[in-house]
């Protein structure tokens, strides 16, 4: 008796699938991508004009605010995962190994000319302090409070002495940290969407292990789930939503798109599918509204995205008292 | 396969952790629909035992066969359901439906396929079966251990296994709604479904199951309930040995 969905064709299924959708997905970015954005971006200034606003004609915003709907997707889908796993921190630790991903890449890009966007090497990086964590998590049966602490200000550290090294600490660098709209490019937005539908395809391709998973492990490993290979999966899938998120929001609050707008969902709905949907709607509604109070205001992109989901977030507490 | 091939043969099985024997040159074989109780004080290795036969632990030594393969490349999960010890208090604060938890006893049959038609209908039997189709929609966490220990028991159901196994599944569940559960286990076994019981309680073992395997690091007895009860083995296992000896 052959199980149908047993682990074997799960994995070719993975391993066949991926590489495909990555082939399709950079076609789609390199030729219809571009196309749709300009005329989206267009019919939205055309209506600002209406509304007696120029915000919308903004280039700086336009890729700002395309790449924060992008990212206001994946970050609650991910992040609905590693809050009920208390998982939550490992997303912060992440953010913090990309910029020392960044770091890298700013110093190898001044030296090597055909680096010239330090946010792949963020990737690189970031996905190289994922597996890792993932293997430090199967050796020691958990992801322990110290070694997360470790790599998270160790890479923070290591992202600092490289930058203040190679040259002075500057826009570009602050930008990383805090998240500016100003440094995002339009190469940038198709790398940001990019890895969020790479995110999003491959999440609702193993939602149903990932949840199993989540619920009750033991009875996961027992229905023979290869546990190992989701659990590589989401922390790898993590790291990919924080480098996304990072330049919007910047690496010390990315991980706010993780946790606030599910936190917030949490309150709401009951089961976990209302959940993800919900955090979702609360994600983008803070990457919205929170885009444009930081344009009207002049503050940091970042920090407007995480106070208005904060205050989502204790609306829908006080709201189900 | 055929239908008298032993559900599980452990043979020769000794488990260490830490360089200890927690489970030594154990030999015990489960009949297909057999109503097994392991029992044994706390820190018998029953739980490793259980782990051992199910292929979530590889034996230091000896094998593990799960109807006819080796427990640890055996893959056939749906066939597996498996209540455990804290399944009875689940965080409230999870936000999965009853539902939702259910269904996920259908994942080793569909895989990364979608789920369908027939997928659901199980689902919706499994929860009308053990009676809680009207809280189906509830948080798992919001129900009392009772509620929760049928939801787990209809995502067994929901596999269609054939080999359930529980864990002290009614620590922290109230006397009332354990007389149901140990009835609604009575009834699956009566199906046909082979059930493996570590349980506390010895007046539950001797009231339901067919055989009684008594553990402390050592298989002790492995018989029929009434046997047990005569026979000094509890005793034994459970550390009255030195005593017993001298007698």
């Amino acid at each position: 008796m052959q199980a149908v969905g047993d682990g074997r064709s799960d994995r070719a299924i993975l391993a066949i699938g991926i590489p495909v959708s990555l082939a399709i997905l950079y076609v789609v970015l390199e030729t219809a991508f571009p196309i749709v954005y300009d005329a989206v971006w267009s019919d939205l200034c055309a209506i600002g004009h209406w509304l007696d606003t120029g915000m919308l004609c903004n280039p700086y915003l336009q890729r700002g605010l395309t790449t924060g709907v992008f990212i206001g997707v994946a970050g609650p889908l991910i992040g609905t995962y590693l809050v009920n796993r208390q998982m939550a921190l490992i997303g912060e630790a992440l953010a913090h190994t990309a910029f020392a991903g960044v770091a890298i890449g700013l110093v190898v890009g001044s030296w090597v000319e055909w680096v010239d966007d330090p946010l792949l090497v963020a990737v690189l990086v970031a996905a190289v302090a994922a597996l890792g964590l993932q293997y430090l998590a199967e050796h020691t049966d958990a992801y322990g409070d110290v070694p997360i602490a470790i790599l998270l200000v160790g890479s923070f550290a290591l992202g600092i002495a490289i930058i203040t090294y190679g040259f002075a600490f500057g826009r570009t660098a602050q930008g990383y940290l805090f998240g500016s709209i100003l440094t995002v490019t339009f190469a940038n937005v198709q790398l940001m969407a990019g890895l969020s539908a790479l995110v999003v395809g491959i999440v609702g391709l193993t939602h149903k292990q990932l949840l199993f998973i989540t619920v009750d492990r033991e009875a996961a490993r027992l229905a023979r789930i290869d546990v190992r290979l989701y659990d590589a999966l989401l922390v790898l899938l993590t790291a990919l939503v924080v480098v996304a998120a990072m330049q919007i929001l910047g690496a010390i609050l990315v991980a706010a798109m993780l946790v606030v707008p599910v936190a917030a969902a949490m309150q709401l709905a009951d089961g976990f599918t209302g959940t993800l949907y919900l955090a979702v709607i609360v994600g983008e509604l803070s990457v919205l509204l929170g885009v444009v109070i930081s344009y009207w205001l002049g503050i940091a992109t970042g920090s407007s995205i995480v106070l208005v989901g904060i205050a989502i977030y204790l609306l829908a507490v006080v709201g189900t008292r | 396969m055929s239908d008298d091939t032993p559900a599980i043969e452990v043979e020769d099985v000794t488990f260490t952790y830490d360089q200890r024997p927690v489970i030594e040159d154990v030999t015990l074989t489960v009949q297909q629909g057999e109503y097994l109780g392991l029992v044994g004080p706390n820190g018998s290795g029953k739980t490793t035992l259980l782990k051992l036969m199910l292929g979530l632990l590889r034996p230091d030594a000896g094998t593990v066969r799960l109807f006819g393969e080796p427990a640890s490349s055996f893959d056939a999960g749906e066939r597996l359901g498996y209540v455990s010890q804290t399944a009875a208090s689940a965080d409230p604060s999870l936000p999965v439906t009853v539902r939702e938890v259910v269904r996920t006893g259908r994942v080793a049959h569909v895989g990364l396929r979608r789920f369908g038609e027939t997928d659901r209908e199980v689902v919706e039997q499994a929860l009308d079966r053990v009676g809680i189709t009207d809280l189906a929609d509830r948080r798992i966490g919001r129900l009392s251990g009772g509620q929760r220990q049928r939801a787990y028991i209809a995502r067994a159901l929901a596999s269609e296994a054939d080999l359930l196994a529980l864990d002290e599944p009614t620590v922290g569940v109230d006397i009332e709604s354990r007389t149901v559960f140990y009835d609604l286990l009575d009834e699956l076994h009566d199906d046909g479904i082979t059930i493996l019981l570590i349980e506390h309680d010895l007046g539950v073992v001797a009231e339901h199951v067919d055989r009684v395997a008594c553990i402390n690091r050592r298989l002790y007895l492995h018989d029929d309930p009434g046997t047990v009860a005569e026979s000094d083995a509890l005793a034994e296992a459970y550390g009255a040995r030195t005593i017993a000896g001298v007698r």
